[in-house]
């Protein structure tokens, strides 16, 4: 074979190495997911389109003034101040309740929980819980939450509080869940290396498992919020108001009088008869999905920057 | 921060280390059967001038207690995960400041007895010891005692380099904050540094990540952030066998000249190594219940020249493991 001259051997070897046949399977294959992506993408841009479209009449016409109007039953004056100040607590108060606790949880059950039968049903009772439709949630917020609160004579426990902490055992599985698979992706050389320094477990959880995991955790819990803030199934059962009210100045009225928020202002409207609460429709979604998309930007940044120290 | 021997010591035995190595760096295996003395004894017998002369005489299977206390003894030592028994009876004495290799075959219990030296297998649900591990004369396994200070005295070295994902001072200052250490933590940072042989190239970006060095600078970081802990013990667990030769070469240099201040313990696969690195040699075999046990320890260069069993003789030669 050493002996086959250059010239001989060339032409059989580009033949060999030439496609026989053309790869179909490969190529459907490499087809189908081009449809799927597009299939999602069109979705997202129908909606998209359609809701701007309907939308940007208001925008243009009112303005900010739509933001910083209040409800009203005159479609003319009507704007979603009370929903964007009602999801801006919300959203307060599920980040100071359920990322703690959820995240806390997750270090427990990833660091110090024993590897043991307990454990692991718990972790799958969790995984449960998430998949629980959220109006359950609601029913679990008004017998508890609306109850107690009432009990202890705060309002009639119809309240911001109340929503909140429905909205925050909502997403409380999520947290769980997502904080304890970005602790789990840490490498355990890295727990090593700190316990073989002599360094405890709490030291080697707070210096080294929790700095590493906090990019994960806080997409994790962040996207959660996003969720919990696009619900509108459990506030309507532990009573955000549907309709117009107005609040005080106090921050105790605020906390404990009657609130609102932007998806059940969405589903308030859509409702309505006249045809200008159409528009008004579109535009509190427009109005939603750009506190979502401020979040989840959020998410990112947070992540990126936590990533880069190092 | 040097120690006050070290200045007089210290050149000749890298010198020496440096005239042996060449050789022994390009060994074949039965180069290293028959003429492994300038591997392992020159630097061995030099390295300690202080503690009596150490006789390199081939025949003596096991280690002379006499000249130096030992600062670990392992005694009739079994390892369980769960029912299964990793490693039975094993008994081995560690003498200060010398450089003890454990050798054998994959999956004969090296680590896992290297991982029982700290604690480490305390992590590890399911596990039990059998016999006992001296520190001292204490035992590491008695009750009241602290898997946490047993780490900060025993450091250790892992077989993947694994520098925090911080910069290279925190690396370093990792442990030594552990311990609330009070003193200048800039100067301890640098001698560790520099006793790990890698002040020269990291001095300059101390801020930067501890991930952006490469394989063998990670890995003498890491020795850099087990020394800063200022233990007595180091236990490494195939500490080279992720890098190229040339940073093993570094590694082993480096080993050679802190042990005038430590106790090391090394797992390697690598037998040129054991040879060349160490001043005293266990071997480990499986028995027929895949259970490790010692099959011959004592001075590296008995055990390579001379060794008393069949099977160490065929696993230093290379013809099985």
């Amino acid at each position: 074979m050493a002996s086959t001259p250059q010239s001989v051997v060339r032409p059989v070897i580009q033949g060999q190495l030439g496609r026989t046949r053309p790869d179909i399977a490969g190529m459907v294959f490499s087809a189908i997911l081009l449809l799927s992506l597009l299939f999602s993408l069109a979705i997202i841009g129908i909606l998209l389109g359609d809701q701007l479209t309907r939308a940007m009449p208001v925008f243009i016409e009112r303005g900010t003034d739509f933001l910083t109007s209040p409800l009203s039953s005159n479609p003319a004056n009507a704007g979603v101040a009370q929903g964007i100040v009602g999801t801006a607590l919300l959203a307060t108060l599920v980040a100071l309740i359920a990322f703690p606790i959820g995240i806390l949880t997750a270090v427990y059950l990833e660091e110090y929980a024993g590897a043991n039968a307990l454990t692991r049903f718990i972790d799958i009772n969790i995984r449960n819980l998430a998949g629980v439709p959220s109006v359950v949630y609601g029913l679990l917020g008004l017998a508890i939450f609306v109850t107690a609160f009432a009990t202890l004579g705060i309002g009639n426990g119809r309240n911001v509080l109340t929503g909140g902490l429905t909205l925050a055992v909502l997403i409380l599985p999520l947290v769980i869940i997502t904080s304890a698979e970005a602790i789990r992706s840490v490498p355990t050389t890295l727990r090593e290396g700190g316990f073989g320094l002599g360094a405890s477990r709490w030291q080697v959880v707070r210096g080294l498992v929790l700095p590493a995991a906090v990019p994960g955790i806080l997409t994790g819990t962040v996207l959660a919020l996003a969720r919990a803030l696009g619900e509108t199934a459990p506030l309507i059962v532990v009573g955000a108001v549907l309709g117009s009210f107005s609040t005080g100045g106090s921050i105790a009225e605020l906390l404990t009088g009657p609130y609102t928020a932007l998806p059940v202002i969405v589903y308030d409207w859509a409702r309505k008869p006249q045809e200008e609460f159409r528009a008004l429709t579109s535009a509190a979604i427009i109005v939603l999905l750009v506190v979502t998309f401020v979040i989840n930007a959020v998410a990112v940044i947070l992540r990126n920057r936590y990533d880069r120290r190092w | 921060m040097v120690t006050e021997h070290e200045p007089g010591d210290d050149p000749t035995e890298t010198e020496t280390v440096d005239t042996a190595r060449p050789g022994a760096d390009g060994v074949t295996m039965t180069d290293l059967l028959t003429d492994p003395t300038t591997a392992s004894t020159v630097p061995a017998d030099d390295g300690n001038g202080t503690t009596g002369s150490m006789s390199p005489e081939p025949d003596r299977a096991t280690t002379d207690p006499a000249p130096v206390a030992p600062v670990l003894a392992l005694d009739q030592v079994s390892f369980y995960y769960g029912a299964f028994r990793a490693v039975k009876d094993i008994s081995i004495e560690m003498p200060t400041h010398r450089i003890t290799a454990l050798i054998g075959p994959s999956g004969c219990g090296k680590s896992t007895l290297l991982r029982t030296i700290n604690r480490m297998n305390d992590m590890i649900p399911g596990t039990r010891l059998e016999g006992s591990i001296r520190y001292h004369g204490q035992d590491i396994y008695g009750s009241g005692v602290d898997p946490v200070e047993v780490r900060r005295r025993i450091g250790m070295v892992f077989q993947k380099p694994n520098p925090f994902p911080k910069s290279i001072y925190d690396n370093v200052a990792f442990g030594p904050r552990l311990m609330g250490f009070k003193g200048d933590l800039d100067e301890l940072v640098e001698s560790s540094l520099q006793r790990a042989a890698i002040w020269n190239e990291v001095k300059d970006k101390l801020k930067q990540s501890g991930l952006s060095l490469s394989g063998g600078q990670q890995q003498r970081l890491c020795i850099a952030r087990a020394i800063a802990t200022q233990p007595d013990v180091i236990l490494m667990d195939e500490p080279c066998s992720a890098l190229d030769p040339r940073a093993t070469l570094q590694i082993e240099e480096l080993m050679a000249e802190i042990k005038e201040n430590y106790t090391i313990v090394i797992v390697t696969h690598n037998m040129q190594q054991a040879a060349r690195a160490s001043d005293f040699t266990v071997f480990l075999n499986m028995a027929d219940d895949r259970a490790g046990y010692v099959v011959e320890q004592g001075e590296t260069i008995g055990i390579f020249t001379n060794p008393q069993h069949q099977m160490t003789e065929d696993y230093v030669s290379g013809r099985f493991g």
